[in-house]
């Protein structure tokens, strides 16, 4: 799972009202390169939650990412950025761990990559 | 269908381990999900600016469609609820990410997060009851209402899908309908029982574009339609009705150049390779024919 998915997902057991971001507890992170697109990246930057961007990449051990939402001039110019901004979204992979709810402590584990979201019967 | 996968047993038990090396092995399917995915993505209408998007893959299963949306240098996120069939996209390293959940219980997405939905061959799944607690219109529900939040203005979701019955197509369609999508039905090779493939497209936010009309016999496909759809009142057009009604016997004097005529036209309606029709068409031979 990467943070791109990480950034929309967010827990769906009934009655929870605050289920995003969920915490990250990184087991086992690995990087996979990923071709640079600085349109997709920009075209993304509009739907990101900044800080759960920050705090998620921070878990998965990557703290190059500015604490601020830059503004829309230096998404046009500063390419640099646009590649840290890439190599968060794109190239770090959870393939161990859980996403914890930041509501009701629940864990999904996340195995192979893939995160468990199937909810039990009494939470839907 | 002789036996439709969706009365055997539920999804993440029908597709086990092996079902999902078979599913993903057979070049039928591979191929047939290929060209399906590839209509789907047609009929997503997405922008083309060059910017690759990023879209929701409902019941990915084994990555087969997800290919084909990297393919078209989108970014992707798969949701399927078989666990063996996720271990397959896996093996065979697809780019999307890969979300293990069942769709019937809402999607769990922020809202307008995604550019566009396709799902292949698995919408149909929602309306079986697959446990006792399972109640399909509620299921329908959650999905379609969570689905409608995630997607961005503008954007759509299209599902190829098998119904069962025509009342199982209503029933997605009224869901869907309900939680606030406007669309139809595009019906390719609607007189064809082999070729024939429905496609819901869902639309929400105020739409822009016209939705394509089906294919027919022509392969190159039936040009972009101007026919508008109102999508305010949601109307779908069901195009699939369409069967002759009068059955011309050949009579009793043998078979009559109309009667060739008329089975010829049908055939070329399925999509065959017909002869031409000339003079010569259902002329009397000599008798030693």
């Amino acid at each position: 799972m990467r943070l791109i998915t990480h950034n929309m997902l967010s827990c769906n057991i009934k009655g929870v009202t605050n289920g995003f971001p969920l915490r990250i507890e990184a087991g086992n992170v690995i990087e996979k390169e990923v071709d640079f697109n600085p349109d997709f990246i920009r075209h993304m930057f509009a739907k990101l939650e900044w800080k759960a961007l920050v705090e998620g990449a921070r878990s998965m051990g990557y703290a190059e990412l500015p604490e601020d939402s830059p503004d829309a001039a230096v998404l046009e110019s500063d390419e640099s950025f646009l590649k840290k901004l890439h190599h968060a979204l794109l190239e770090l992979h959870l393939e161990e761990g859980a996403l914890v709810c930041p509501e009701t402590g629940r864990k999904f584990p996340v195995n192979k990559g893939i995160p468990n979201m199937l909810l039990h019967e009494d939470e839907v | 269908m002789a036996n439709r996968p969706e009365l055997l047993a539920p999804p993440e038990i029908f597709y086990d381990e092996t079902e999902a090396r078979k599913y993903t092995s057979s070049s039928r399917i591979v191929d047939i999900q290929a060209k399906l995915s590839e209509r789907a993505l047609e009929l997503l209408a997405l922008p083309e600016d060059g910017v690759p998007r990023f879209l929701l893959d409902i019941g990915c299963g084994s990555g087969l469609s997800g290919e084909t949306i990297s393919e078209y240098g989108h970014h992707w996120l798969g949701l399927d609820i078989s666990a063996s069939m996720l271990n397959v996209a896996v093996e065979r390293e697809v780019e999307g990410d890969l979300l293990l959940g069942d769709m019937g219980q809402g999607l769990g997405l922020r809202p307008g997060v995604i550019d566009g939905a396709i799902s292949i061959s698995a919408v149909q799944w929602l309306c079986n009851a697959d446990k006792t607690s399972h109640e399909p219109r509620l299921r329908l529900k959650a999905f379609f209402g969570s689905l409608y939040r995630c997607l961005s203005r503008g954007a759509r979701a299209v599902f190829q899908v098998y119904p069962e019955n025509i009342k199982q197509r209503e029933l997605i369609l009224r869901q869907a309908l309900q939680a606030g999508f406007g669309g139809g039905l595009v019906v390719d090779y609607p007189h064809s029982t082999k070729k024939r493939k429905e496609f819901l497209v869902l639309t929400c936010g105020s739409v822009q574009t016209s939705i394509q009309t089906g294919k027919n016999e022509c392969d190159e496909g039936c040009s972009e339609d101007d026919f508008s759809e109102d999508e305010e009142s949601g109307m779908v057009s069901m195009s699939d009705r369409n069967r002759p009604r009068k059955r011309q016997k050949p009579n009793k004097k043998g078979k009559t150049r109309e009667w060739i005529l008329r089975k010829k036209e049908q055939s070329r309606r399925k999509g065959n390779d017909v002869p031409a029709d000339s003079k010569y068409t259902g002329r009397k031979r000599k008798s030693c024919f």
